[in-house]
């Protein structure tokens, strides 16, 4: 009942912004290739849906692998920093600043060293959420209640079977929060990469469309990542919540 | 079970150049509860810490050691403030976490037995989040049980609770523990009238001896020399500030 009443709050809306959005253009008159309305958006989307899909599977493609990969070395970092003082005084630092470096404008410098393939724009996922995902868990794992390791260091826990067993599962909201950022960035990443130089991919065509003044084509192009990237966030989002709930006490 | 040990701790603790306690002994007699009350704030907690070899900010300058001289290491169990339950294991989960810790395969038979004793053999298959108060204490008590040290800790392990739970809780700790020799820090003077065979009050000047009824703990809490033990050590702390 709940679900259904957010989903069709989700349609209301859906179609408020859609009547707005045909509404501007009725009214102001734009010529299609300025703005072109969603009814001609749809027709677009649906008479080039082979084209389309193909070059979005691939920009799916990168996005899942990106946040695979980024998810998981930022985790290990994480635990590697906790385990090894040594380590840690390493990176603490370099995890500090590379939130302050705008990592966007090394997507050339990827494109040169990968090439116009998946692997560039993959790398370039990963550069821009590793940080983010690195220092939030890195954070829930240094928050762990004071209470609960010395309960582990009366008992004889080893310093590894302590960051796994105990603060490993207190560390499990960061990362949900992590996650939410990672893949809210992740998309970003895969078309600007996709801007800066590829063969396939949505980011690629809607380059290829805007130069040849298709901007119906480019908003169609636009729907297919949007949708996709709505759908992976909302799933990602329900797996954080079910992480959250299941690893600490509910509120109230 | 191999005989308890009893423990001593002697010296000062100090943080940077602030006296936290002066010198000072406390004693924890083989087999016995040994009580420390005091109020908030004199190193109580410091004090337990230090036995337990946990980090305390404090500058130490003394010994802890057991009276059949071994090391004390891996031979105390701790219960601290609040139950500490991992909100993401069930009751026979955080009974079971020392040996986890230790990378040992669980005794579960073990433990249903001991869950069973403290009354939660209903709800070993419940996450903290859906117990009570009193019973979240009882699987924290399990907890300490099943680690089966010869020397346990208590830092004020029954603060949290409701009068009446506390009363409970002071007669199944009391019960399952005999035989172990027991620390326990409170502020709260019917834990110590109750519970203890020798108990100390501690405040800025150190320790001194409290008296206490002749009858064996666990007491009962309506016991007539109970209560007036227990006002005696109440005039005392009040005097003490």
């Amino acid at each position: 009942m709940n679900a259904l009443m957010i989903l069709g709050r989700g349609v209301l809306i859906a179609a408020i912004g859609l009547l707005a959005w045909q509404a501007l253009v009725w009214l102001t008159g734009v010529p299609a290739f300025i703005l072109p309305g969603p009814v001609r958006v749809g027709e677009r989307l649906w008479d080039t849906r082979s084209l389309i899909a193909e070059h979005a599977w691939v920009t799916y493609a990168q996005i899942v692998i990106g946040l695979a990969l980024g998810v998981l070395l930022g985790i290990g970092t994480a635990l590697q920093m906790i385990l090894s003082p040594v380590y840690r005084s390493v990176m603490r630092p370099l995890v500090v600043f590379s939130q302050a470096i705008p990592i966007f404008a090394l997507a050339p410098v990827v494109t040169l060293w990968l090439g116009y393939g998946m692997a560039s724009k993959v790398l370039f996922i990963v550069l821009i959420i590793y940080f983010p995902i690195a220092s939030a868990c890195y954070d829930g794992l240094s928050r762990t209640p004071q209470g609960a390791l010395d309960l582990a260091r009366v008992m004889g826990a080893s310093p590894l079977r302590t960051t796994l067993r105990v603060r490993a599962p207190y560390a499990i909201p960061s990362l949900a929060s992590g996650l939410r950022l990672a893949v809210a960035a992740a998309p970003f990443a895969a078309v600007i990469g996709e801007w800066v130089g590829a063969s396939r991919g949505l980011g690629h065509m809607m380059l290829l469309a805007n130069g040849r003044g298709q901007t119906d084509l480019m908003f169609a192009c636009l729907i297919a990542l949007a949708a996709f990237t709505v759908v992976l966030y909302f799933a990602i989002d329900a797996l954080g919540d079910a992480l959250v709930a299941r690893f600490s006490e509910p509120l109230g | 079970m191999s005989v308890a040990p009893g423990l001593t701790i002697e010296g000062s603790a100090r943080f940077g150049a602030v006296p936290l306690f002066p010198s000072l002994r406390f004693e924890a007699a083989p087999g016995l509860w040994t009580s420390l009350l005091g109020p908030s704030g004199v190193g109580k907690t410091t004090l337990l810490r230090l036995i337990a070899g946990l980090d305390t900010g404090a500058i130490f300058d003394g010994q802890v050691y057991a009276s059949d001289g071994a090391p004390l290491a891996g031979r105390i169990a701790y219960m601290g403030q609040g139950d500490l339950l991992a909100p993401w294991l069930d009751v026979l989960g955080n009974v079971v976490l020392g040996a986890r810790l230790r990378g040992e395969a669980p005794d579960f038979a073990k433990a249903r037995e001991i869950i069973a004793r403290v009354g939660l053999a209903r709800h070993e298959r419940e996450r903290p989040f859906a117990l009570s108060g009193g019973q979240r204490q009882r699987a924290a008590l399990a907890r300490t049980l099943m680690e089966d040290r010869p020397v346990v800790l208590l830092d004020e392990p029954f603060s949290s609770l409701d009068a009446r739970t506390r009363t409970e809780m002071q007669e199944l700790a009391g019960e399952l523990l005999a035989g172990k020799t027991v620390a326990l820090i409170t502020h709260d003077p019917g834990d110590a009238a109750r519970l203890s065979h020798r108990a100390f009050l501690m405040n800025e000047r150190g320790l001194s001896e409290l008296a206490l009824p002749q009858s064996a703990p666990v007491r009962s809490y309506d016991d007539k020399e109970v209560i007036a033990a227990q006002a005696q050590m109440l005039r005392l702390l009040r005097s003490g500030s």
